[in-house]
């Protein structure tokens, strides 16, 4: 039999550990926030957005590279949506547990983990050599959109979850079919989740590097059509960063990126919060 | 009307295969590439082959594989008890103020991009190691730091789910016999949600496996058999994104043939991780 | 029973899976009547009332054996357009369930599922559902308010609304007051017995006193079994079956 001092202290040391544990994750996060922001922020002047690379980077802003991330990010959404909460009206309103409904279920959590680099390889021999694209905002955006593909999905598909069975039990007992009940009642209740996974494959699409050096290119040119080669924001940093051609300017990038990151992430757990309160 | 629907019905089937075909189109093809190379080489030679020089047409990936397996390894070895304490810590404890710090920064700490981490290792921790430990700094020992740090997400969230899903009377029955909170938690609750919490190891496990840019700023990317943690390494992955910027011929095969390891490694976690959490949910 | 026959249940058998939930039931039912099924939990009387406007077909995993006829249409035959059945056989659930919306829009929800009808049409059919329900001299002020900050009991009318304004044959409730206050309760079967001289209506009343108050017949179901059937006055005073009386004394249930 343990005395009863044993078990608490037990106790007791357990849970320093936790929380130390706890605070050291916030701290760690702390010291990468505050590392890249106290050496990028001096960095962002107004001219940091609104110029473009010069000297592979080393002078000027960032401009090009912020309207390829925005491009890339929006054809991968444009693509991927649509898919996306189409399959998840699929799997929750027209199919039970079905063999075909599990099959596709294991197929987007499989593909949930598929690592970027792989998605790389598939986007630069499917998209870039296959269809002929070339290293291309269409190119990188369809390999981002397979890539954000499946976080839509589970979202989708949970927001979907939410909505009382109550409501489409109404809709077809006044008539309505099954298409009108999800465009009329379902969707419109589901819309505020749908939306926030949208935004969180925003942010997954708006940091991802390797997939997009391999379908997208790393050009600083001004794209002009859906066929130029970019760069992105992250692609900007990594080639700054591990080149060494400018540490300034990769705070800088950094910096920029982090912000952005942090807005889309703010705006998505705003959106959900006030789905939650109006929910209840 | 209920024609219409039918049709309807045929398109979201339609839209729903097409979704996880995107699966088999990159199976096909990732395979279609570096299948014939792997068949040229030899399975064996490739798979167990020290060496790779590209140039020379040796194409041996095990010091690629070694270093993927020691790098998530140390991240797992970093990650599991940090993550667990944590999914602890957000479904148990949770003293308001400090909760509402660690929810967003483990949400953060999901959203920063992976290019962020791999800069951060290089400028702090990379020094730190080769001034304190010795070697070169770029070492399995920063990338597993930096790895473990970012595949807490995947632990916490899974992990705290599968706590809190839990019925409460497992809790409460616990205390009902005298046990300590600790107890209850450590004894019936964590056992409990084993499964669950196995299945965030995995997925982290994949998420350590298939990380790519940070690992190539932090593990010094050199080809030999690691010996000790502080040895510079290279992953799968990092073979990969490093090289296919300028690979072609026989060379770029070899690096899709790296990818269909990859794969396989990757469905083979995901489908240990998919089979687990559905017996919980069973 | 009134002089015309409105629903017909004929051999009537509904299965969940390998469950049966209700056992070659054989019901009719007159026209402008209140007609009530009672029973315990579980007795089959919901999915009686699902099987009339066949709300059962949601179901996956749900089937049936035997025939219903509403006037002469077989609801069950493969041809029949389920869409203006259900528009035909309207049902109330056992709790208010608006949907998310304004009370105009709820109301105009069904209407506006049969195509676009002009604003003004639609205005004059949200407006004489509501007076029907008894719930426009509440609401008529606020009809672009969201219904879910209406009460229980004003909830459950504007449900009741909702499905009049559809101009259905036959009216389905499911328990109507089980989340009322007996104020409201007392409002919703003043609402029904004015109902009753124009649609035809089938209750699932939530205690045997209801259905006394309300109804002209009832039928007693027991384990998916209809036990017996008659007039209300009858089957409370002088039932037929000893589990009937059993039941009707509160014996049981």
């Amino acid at each position: 039999m343990i005395s009863n001092r044993t078990r608490y202290l037990t106790q007791n040391v357990a849970k320093v550990l936790i929380w130390t544990a706890a605070l050291l994750t916030i701290g760690v996060m702390m010291l990468i926030l505050f590392q890249v922001l106290a050496e990028g922020l001096p960095v962002l002047h107004p001219r940091f957005f609104l110029d473009s690379p010069k000297n592979m980077g080393r002078e000027g802003g960032i401009l090009s590279t912020i309207v390829g991330t925005f491009a890339l990010t929006l054809v991968a959404i444009v693509f991927a949506a649509p898919l996306g909460v189409g399959t998840a009206i699929f799997l929750r309103e027209y199919t039970r547990e079905t063999r075909i409904s599990r099959i596709i279920r294991f197929g987007t959590d499989c593909l949930a983990g598929v690592p970027s680099i792989i998605f790389g390889l598939f986007g630069f021999v499917f998209f870039v050599i296959f269809l002929n694209m070339g290293w291309s905002i269409l190119s990188g955006g369809l390999t981002l959109a397979a890539m954000i593909l499946p976080t839509i999905i589970s979202t989708a598909e949970e927001a979907i979850k939410t909505i009382p069975y109550t409501y489409r039990e109404v809709s077809f007992s006044l008539g309505g079919t099954r298409w009108q009940t999800v465009t009329r009642t379902i969707l419109p209740s589901a819309i505020p989740g749908i939306f926030t996974g949208i935004i969180l494959s925003v942010g997954r699409s708006i940091g991802e590097t390797a997939a997009v050096i391999l379908t997208a290119g790393s050009s600083l040119v001004m794209p002009t059509s859906l066929f130029s080669p970019i760069r992105t924001m992250s692609v900007h940093f990594y080639i700054l960063a591990r080149e060494g051609i400018s540490m300034e300017m990769a705070y800088g990038t950094g910096a920029a990126l982090i912000l952005l990151v942090l807005i889309v992430n703010t705006a998505a757990n705003w959106l959900l919060n006030r789905y939650i309160r109006h929910r209840v | 009307m209920e024609a219409k629907d039918k049709i309807i019905e045929r398109i979201l089937l339609l839209i729903a295969f097409s979704s996880i075909s995107i699966l088999g189109l990159i199976a096909l093809f990732i395979f279609g590439e570096g299948l014939p190379l792997i068949w040229k080489v030899g399975p064996r030679a490739f798979i167990l082959g020290e060496r790779w020089v590209p140039s020379q047409g040796s194409f041996g990936i095990l010091p690629m594989i070694v270093g993927s397996f020691w790098v998530t390894f140390g991240a797992i070895l970093l990650g599991v008890p940090l993550g667990l304490a944590c999914a602890i810590f957000l479904s148990e404890w949770t003293p308001p103020l400090i909760a509402m710090v660690l929810r967003p920064t483990i949400q953060l700490l999901a959203a920063i991009p992976s290019v962020i981490y791999g800069f951060w290792g290089l400028i702090i921790l990379v020094p730190l190691v080769r001034n304190y430990l010795g070697g070169p700094g770029l070492s399995i020992l920063s990338g597993s730091v930096i790895l473990g740090f970012m595949i807490l997400p995947t632990i916490i969230s899974i992990s705290e789910d599968s706590l809190r899903a839990l019925p409460p009377y497992y809790k409460s029955g616990a205390l009902a016999l005298g046990a300590t909170h600790w107890q209850a938690i450590w004894r019936v609750m964590v056992p409990a949600a084993r499964s669950g919490i196995v299945a965030s190891i995995i997925l982290g496990m994949g998420r350590a496996i298939g990380e790519t840019m940070a690992m190539i700023m932090i593990l010094g990317n050199a080809v030999k058999m690691p010996t000790s943690f502080l040895d510079s390494a290279r992953t799968l992955t990092t073979n990969i994104g490093i090289e296919m910027g300028y690979a072609s011929g026989d060379h770029r095969q070899a690096l899709f043939a790296t990818g269909v390891i990859l794969f396989l490694i990757i469905m083979i976690l995901n489908s240990s991780a998919i089979a687990l959490s559905r017996r919980r949910r069973s | 029973m009134s002089e015309q026959r409105k629903i017909l249940i004929e051999d009537f058998s509904f299965y969940y899976d390998s469950f049966q939930a209700l056992r070659d039931i054989n019901l009719k039912i007159g026209a402008k009547e209140i007609f009530a099924i009672f029973g315990p939990a579980r007795s089959g009387k919901t999915t009686l009332l699902k099987s009339l406007n066949r709300l059962t077909d949601l179901i996956f995993g749900g089937r049936h054996s035997g025939a219903i006829f509403l006037d002469d249409l077989n609801i069950y035959d493969p041809k029949v357009n389920l869409t203006q059945l259900r528009r035909r056989v309207g049902m109330v659930f056992d709790l208010p369930t608006p949907l998310p919306m304004s009370i105009f829009d709820n109301v105009a929800y069904g209407p506006r599922l049969k195509g676009s009808i002009p604003k003004r049409r639609l205005s004059e059919i949200v407006e004489k559902a509501l007076r029907s329900a008894v719930l426009w001299e509440e609401v008529k002020d606020r009809l672009h308010t969201s219904a879910l900050r209406l009460s229980g009991g004003q909830q459950q009318r504007l449900c009741i609304a909702r499905i009049l304004a559809l101009e259905p044959e036959v009216l389905l409730f499911d328990e109507p007051c089980s989340g009322l206050d007996p104020i409201s309760t007392a409002s919703i079967e003043e609402t029904l017995t004015q109902l009753k001289k124009e649609y035809t209506i089938v209750l699932v009343p939530h205690n045997i006193q209801q259905a006394s108050r309300v109804a002209d017949r009832a039928a007693f179901f027991l384990n998916g079994e209809m036990v017996e059937e008659g007039p209300v006055f009858q089957i409370f005073t002088r039932p037929r079956d000893k589990r009937t009386e059993d039941y009707v004394t509160g014996k049981f249930g």
